[in-house]
């Protein structure tokens, strides 16, 4: 792997920037492989990075029916926090964000995870006390989180709305100050050439069609590219949890549903930090580039369509008017959608399923993107030594016949309720 | 934005009705315990064409039978639930 | 390069002028202009700088595709960043001003960065500001600031957007010829058509053209059409833009009923979003001219050709003196004409086909130097204006010069919505051109927008002569992608369409690709080796036009973001100037402090007038259904996890509502107010909720029992009175044997009001809920006041209720009932129904849910200091959390503090000490872990 450097930028700046290489490969695809990864997003390629760095598992295939980074990966608004309320949640995404604040270095390739803070914004007493509640059990986890008064909010958010008689006037806010944001695609692009360097072969345009399973151990699976045999097989597909999981006869506890979000047209900076809010429901911040971005709730149906309804965006553009009411003379410049695996207690699902040598990290909902190191990291531990990480244990596939789901929202089975 | 032809009100915009489940996860009140994790725990899912129960909610309330594309959003029909099979 | 106005010609209305300013520049234009159109009339050439390496940049189109002449536009809140110039129509008064530069337009700082830009190619961020951890934090600020185009608007935006709804059968969007034609024959057969058209005016290409149609000049061929068409009723708007095909054939459009910046007339919205649902779609939307790949692409005074003809032929404009025109095809020829006929000197034309057969070629040939076989490799020029070019000419240099420079690469039907819609697209290699092929919805594309132009083009004009300086020539001039960042995307690996688009920004910029798209992908097939649809193509999506979000959001933003629920008390309690807590949607009293009072010195005087003498509450928000019929115990039976069928008539309990999954929905109270009837009351909160699940049970899984539900929530107001003087009150005011028993039910008047009084306590005191219609409520809550002042008594808010309700060990929706609780986690395992199915009791058997261990349990903390609610339960500060304190409160009548809360195996732990710690506020408290009855557990006090 050619280092990447601000000097060697430079230097090949003089030469005509052509001694880049590929940041990967394009291999053909081998007969057989320790394990194959099935899912070419940021979760399958940081989980096949980490099983050759940590692992030592050098014969490793990620297959990707597209092109890599191009499901919820690079689909998302981006935001990195920890501040969850939940134990079982603050301990995975917090080990998680922890991982961001290393990846560029550790990946060689500027993610630019930026620390600038994720607010969430009460509007009431009662808010207030949910977000102390929420911010007490993080830092009694030793998580980094500070409630905010109504001055402190006003001056971090230059904008906000702040009069008495707004229909959900601000009151204060809980700032995780290690919360910030990145650029998706150089999460997927930055796991894709580490894990190339270290000898995984990253297989695109390559369909997983089904599995290849004898006495309930998984031998290999079917391809658009032919079959292709493995010791173990990780499936981290999102949206197409259940699908996958289906070639293999389970079934999930999930439903594929559509988060839309968009940005404006860029713009000088506006807006410094990620807003979010416990009672208004969109979530806003800008990037580097100067975009606003936006989103909310998702279309609450299933679908695997990509395409929403118009209101979801509408409804985000009311919220995010009434919380900074200059933003109504933005314009939306792009709009875009991903499929998401809802799980039915909010929480991911990281597991080995009933057939020895296939394991699933799903579930995700909407909210996996800020998962993405820890999440490769655990599942490529889980699939290296056949042990689930204490940090995955609650996140078990069992936790629903059991009984002990991981509930954050407390919105109970339905997927449509999230 | 769907248009669902409601067997009382005629069609109308997705936006008066809410999706509720998709048939093969409601689960009956006499259901065993096994079943009931069966039904709300182990769903098809489907990429394709789905029974789904949605609610006329802003329109007569009534709960509907849809059979439709979770992929184009056809809609190929639309039933109350104690229409005849 | 200095352009002026023609002495006749054009739509725009001479006789009236205009003034606006640019730049703190006075400006004038005619009615009909764009911003555009008018400064380039004025001899403007430099309108703005691009976005990477602020360059300098004038107007290359004269339409919604533009990416270079972006200005901001408006004062105050009006003020809107990165419109286009070419798409802004001037009006009175208007106020512009160029963007992203520093200190000015034409002396820019920032375009130092561009003599970087060797350094600075496709993605260098991703390889930059590695190493020490911080030092992206540090470079990111000031990426951060030289990011982004406009400034961004500060104020709030004071004008009005509305939304409308209207269906139709044909939809027809675009008002060219090809749509004006969709709309006559549609109307002819006599179908309801509306007719959109995104320019200021009907029309579309012919403005730009001269010749006739069907034997009329273009204009009066309009005129025709637009009388046949109003007279058959067509519903026409003009300045609207179709910006999303959505399932189903609802097409969102964008109406703006006055340019960005202008202040609408008193009254008038600014903008109309419509949701139009259409039996059938005609799509007339056109085709987009696209560059020339050459060096320096970009500079100020190189256009494209039928821009430069609109301006001559729409805008009495001719943006220059001396003109090359460089082409691919026939189409750029009339330009040439266009030009000549308005007294620009045509230097040359520059074709890169080696010949043609057609017409205008032959007739330009006697008129104007034509070369085929030629290629323009370079311009020559800056920021103010062109000076010339360099060419190829059949293999050799050839030099101009000419201060415009007019080119095609061909055209780009536009097939967003068609795409949008589901559509499929189909390639033509001779053309150079993807044209709709396969519809998905009742959609049909027409004239130019399905390829009816594509003799106008020709793949040529996608590839870049050979030896063209590549990390010059442009491709996505607003983001500064060249030729050179495709190349290099592509040589890192970057190869999918969506990764080049990605990692170069091709595309991603605010004109979002119209005329960058295609020149991009034919690079990357090149590059390739393979055909442009085995590239593949990003997806199209909403908008096609980029709309403020102030249009999306409509009149239900600010105040109107959501419904304020009143309850009918809500005017009366306003007159005491209650401390207000909103309650889901609902607006309910919190406290009624006297004099100096706080909220908390407020509460707890209401708290102690009930549990001294009495008080009563507006409780109208609670969730309240009736349900009727032969099986309506039944059907409560399957609602509730508590036993109903055996409920004497007028007798009523405690309930508790389950999920599905065994997890505690919500709680209230069920009575037996006839012998078929039931009242269930649940939580405020709850109650949409708890609605739709009885519709659920009565509908989908229990349709045989005969049953019916109303929803009664808002037409039942409630008034709760409470304390030990609560009898006394009430007996002012109904007959001794009207006032019920503890858990019984009563129907009396009241004021003359009908009431039904229901006996039961939240507080912990002797209690009644007194309900009446909610038309009606008000003369009972007057009486109350009256009748109960001289017993001590008061109203009081839901303070006051949350301490006696937590005194009392009541849980409560939203507090203890978290959507996590099991019953045995609340301590209402007794109560369960043993024997019937009830919603919840399938699930409820699984195993987690039934053992104790491990699991959070209500418990009671007791304190000698305020509680932080919400605060955590620890061992040690700091320590791991065990638990959680969910309601906490001051003792009514002793000393001391109480909580409730969670607590892990907490039943088993009575006695333990623990700290209640709240490290976000600094504040703690050391607990004992108690019973949570804190108040009467024996129950002595509301029972008669």
């Amino acid at each position: 792997m050619k280092r990447y450097s601000s000097l060697g930028l430079l230097a090949a700046g003089l030469t005509g920037h052509t001694s880049w290489p590929r940041a990967w490969r394009d291999p053909t695809p081998r007969t057989h492989y320790d394990i194959v990864i099935i899912g070419g997003g940021g979760h399958g390629l940081a989980t096949a990075y980490n099983l050759a760095k940590r692992h030592g598992v050098r014969n490793i295939a990620v297959l990707e029916k597209g092109w890599i980074g191009g499901g919820n990966t690079g689909r998302n608004t981006t935001i990195v926090r920890s501040n969850y309320r939940l134990p079982q949640m603050q301990d995975l995404m917090e080990f998680s964000l922890k991982l961001w604040e290393t990846m560029t270095d550790e990946l060689n390739y500027n993610v630019m995870f930026s620390q600038r803070g994720a607010i969430f914004l009460g509007h009431s007493d009662s808010d207030m006390t949910r977000l102390a509640e929420r911010g007490d059990a993080m830092v009694a986890r030793g998580l980094d989180a500070e409630l905010l008064g109504r001055d402190q909010v006003a001056r971090m958010i230059p904008g906000l709305d702040m009069s008495r008689d707004a229909r959900f006037p601000i009151e204060g806010g809980l700032n995780q100050p290690r919360g910030g944001s990145a650029r998706h695609d150089a999460v997927a692009w930055g796991y894709a050439r580490a894990a190339d360097a270290l000898g995984v072969d990253i297989i695109q345009n390559c369909e997983v069609t089904g599995f290849s399973i004898r006495s309930g151990k998984v031998e290999g699976v079917e391809t658009t590219r032919g079959p292709i045999g493995a010791d173990r097989v990780g499936i981290c597909v999102a949206g197409h949890s259940g699908q996958v999981a289906a070639l293999a006869g389970v079934k999930l506890p999930v439903e594929s549903q559509l988060l839309q979000a968009f940005v404006t047209e860029p713009i000088k900076p506006m807006i410094d930090t990620v807003i979010m809010s416990q009672s208004v429901h969109c979530y806003i911040s800008q990037s580097d580039k100067g975009e606003v971005v936006l989103g909310g709730d998702p279309d609450n149906y299933p679908t695997y369509s990509q395409r929403g309804v118009p209101m979801r965006l509408e409804q985000v553009a009311c919220e995010a008017i009434a919380l900074i009411p200059a933003l109504s003379k933005l314009r939306m410049l792009r709009s875009w959608a991903g499929t998401t695996d809802m799980s039915f207690d909010g929480a991911p699902i990281l597991d080995e399923l009933p057939i020895e040598g296939l394991y699933l990290s799903g579930g995700w909902c909407y909210g996996g993107f800020k998962a993405t190191p820890g999440s490769g990291w655990l599942f490529a531990d889980h699939l290296a030594t056949g042990q689930a990480h204490p940090i995955a244990r609650p996140f078990a596939l069992d936790r629903f016949a059991r009984g002990t789901t991981v509930d954050e929202t407390g919105a109970g089975p339905r997927a449509r309720d999230r | 934005m769907q248009l669902i032809a409601c067997p009382h009100c005629g069609p109308r915009a997705q936006a008066e009705f809410e999706f509720d489940r998709a048939v093969d996860s409601v689960l009956a009140l006499d259901a065993s315990p096994a079943e009931a994790v069966t039904r709300l725990y182990e769903r098809e899912n489907p990429k394709g064409w789905s029974w789904e129960l949605w609610r006329h909610s802003a329109g007569c309330g009534v709960f509907l039978k849809l059979h439709r594309h979770t992929v184009t959003h056809e809609i190929a029909e639309v039933s109350r639930l104690d229409a005849a099979p | 390069m200095t352009g002026s106005r023609t002495g006749q010609g054009g739509i725009i209305d001479r006789s009236r002028t205009i003034r606006f300013t640019f730049d703190g520049k006075l400006y004038h234009g005619h009615p009909g202009d764009t911003l555009a159109s008018a400064l380039l009339a004025e001899g403007l050439v430099l309108f703005g700088r691009s976005f990477k390496y602020h360059r300098p940049r004038g107007v290359m189109s004269a339409g919604v595709e533009e990416p270079n002449a972006l200005v901001g536009v408006g004062i105050g809140g009006r003020f809107e960043p990165n419109t286009r110039a070419t798409d802004l129509f001037i009006y009175e008064g208007l106020v512009a001003e160029s963007q992203n530069r520093w200190p000015s337009l034409s002396f820019d700082l920032g375009a130092v960065i561009g003599l970087f830009g060797r350094f600075v190619p496709a993605g260098f961020y991703y390889k930059a500001f590695l190493g020490k951890p911080g030092l992206w934090t540090f470079y990111e600020h000031f990426i951060r600031r030289a990011a982004g185009l406009g400034r961004p608007p500060v104020k709030p935006d004071p004008d009005h957007y509305e939304h409308r709804a209207a269906f139709c059968d044909v939809l027809v969007v675009g008002a060219g010829p090809a749509g004006l034609s969709a709309a006559l024959s549609a109307s002819a057969a006599g179908e309801r058509v509306m007719l959109v058209e995104q320019d200021i005016a009907v029309g579309g290409g012919l403005h730009r053209e001269s010749e006739d149609i069907e034997g009329l000049p273009g204009q009066a061929w309009i005129a025709q059409a637009l009388t046949t068409l109003t007279g058959r009723g067509v519903s026409m708007l003009t300045r609207t833009t179709a910006i999303g095909y959505w399932d189903h054939d609802m097409v969102t459009l964008a109406q703006k009923l006055v340019e960005p910046g202008q202040v609408p007339e008193d009254g008038q919205v600014a903008q109309r979003l419509w949701r139009v649902r259409a039996k059938r779609v005609v799509l007339a939307t056109g085709a987009i001219e696209r560059p020339l790949p050459f060096a320096n692409n970009d500079r100020p005074g190189v256009m494209l050709a039928q821009a430069v003809r609109t301006y001559v032929n729409r805008f009495g404009v001719v943006p220059g003196a001396r003109a090359v025109v460089a082409t691919c095809n026939d189409d750029a020829y009339r330009t040439a004409f266009a030009l000549a006929d308005a007294g620009c000197e045509v230097v040359a034309i520059l074709d890169s086909r080696s010949e043609s057969p057609s017409e205008i070629v032959k007739a330009a040939a006697a008129r104007f130097n034509v070369q085929f076989d030629a290629q323009v490799l370079e311009a020559r020029g800056g920021p103010g204006g062109l000076t010339g070019l360099a060419a190829r000419l059949g293999g050799q240099p050839l030099s101009l010069s000419c201060d415009l420079l007019a080119v095609s690469g061909g055209v780009s039907p536009v097939a967003h919505l068609h795409m949008q819609a589901g559509g499929t697209l189909n390639w033509n290699e001779t053309t150079g051109t993807f044209a709709p092929d396969v519809p998905r919805q009742n959609q049909v594309t027409v004239g130019a927008a399905a390829g009816g132009a594509e003799g106008n083009s020709s793949a040529l004009g996608l590839t870049a002569p050979t030896g063209v300086d590549a990390r010059h020539s442009f491709v996505d001039f607003q983001n500064d992608v060249t030729l050179a960042d495709i190349d290099l995307a592509w040589q890192e690996g970057y190869r999918s369409v969506e990764h080049v688009k990605r990692y170069t920004t091709l595309g991603m910029a605010t004109d979002q690709g119209k005329t960058s798209n295609i020149v991009g992908l034919a690079r990357l097939a090149a590059l390739e080796g393979r055909p442009v649809p085995q590239v593949g193509l990003t997806t199209f999506r909403p908008p096609y036009t980029p709309v403020t979000l102030g249009l999306l959001a409509g009149h239900a933003t600010g105040k109107h973001l959501a419904v304020v629920r009143r309850p009918p008390l809500y005017d009366l309690h306003l007159e005491q100037q209650p401390l207000w807590l909103p309650s889901g949607h609902w607006m309910r009293p919190r406290a009624y402090p006297r004099g100096d009072e706080t909220l908390h010195s407020a509460a707890m005087r209401e708290a102690r007038t009930v549990r001294q003498a009495v008080g009563w509450v507006d409780v109208s928000t609670l969730g309240k259904f009736e349900i009727a019929g032969p099986d309506a115990a039944a059907f409560l039976e399957r609602v509730c996890a508590t036993t109903v069928a055996r409920l004497a008539q007028g007798r009523g309990r405690y309930t508790f509502m389950l999920r599905e999954d065994g997890i505690v929905m919500d709680d209230g109270t069920v009575w037996r107010i006839g012998p078929e009837r039931y009242l269930l009351t649940s939580s405020t909160g709850g109650a949409d909720r708890m609605a739709h699940h009885l519709a659920y049970v009565r509908q989908v899984l229990a349709p045989e029992l005969k049953v019916a539900i109303a929803n009664v929530q808002e037409h039942w107001a409630g008034i709760a009175v409470a304390g030990p003087k609560a009898k006394t009150l009430l007996a002012r005011m109904v007959p001794d044997p009207g006032i019920p028993r503890h858990m019984s039910l009563a129907r009396s008047k009241i004021a003359g009001v009908p009431v039904l009084i229901l006996a039961a306590s939240y507080s912990g005191e002797r209690a009644f809920e007194i309900y009446a219609a909610g038309t009606d409520i008000i003369p009972v809550w007057q009486a109350l006041v009256a009748q109960g002042a001289d017993l001590g008594g008061s109203a009081y808010g839901l303070e006051a209720l949350e301490i006696l309700r937590i005194e009392k060990g009541h849980v409560v929706v939203g507090g203890e009932i978290d959507g996590r609780a099991t019953p045995h986690d609340l301590r209402l395992h007794r109560m369960l129904n043993p024997a019937a199915p009830f919603i919840g009791a399938p699930a409820l058997q699984r195993p987690a849910l039934q053992s104790s261990a491990g699991r959070l349990r209500m418990v009671g903390l007791e304190s000698d200091s305020p509680i932080p609610e919400g605060s955590m339960l620890v061992s040690t500060m700091p320590g791991t959390p065990q638990g959680h304190v969910t309601g906490a409160g001051q003792r009514v009548l002793q000393k001391g503090h109480v909580a409730l809360g969670f607590l892990r195996d907490g039943d088993e732990r009575l006695g333990e000490q623990l700290m209640a710690w709240s490290p976000t506020r600094n504040a703690s408290a050391r607990v004992t872990i108690v019973d949570p009855v804190f108040y009467d557990p024996e129950g002595r006090r509301y029972r008669d």
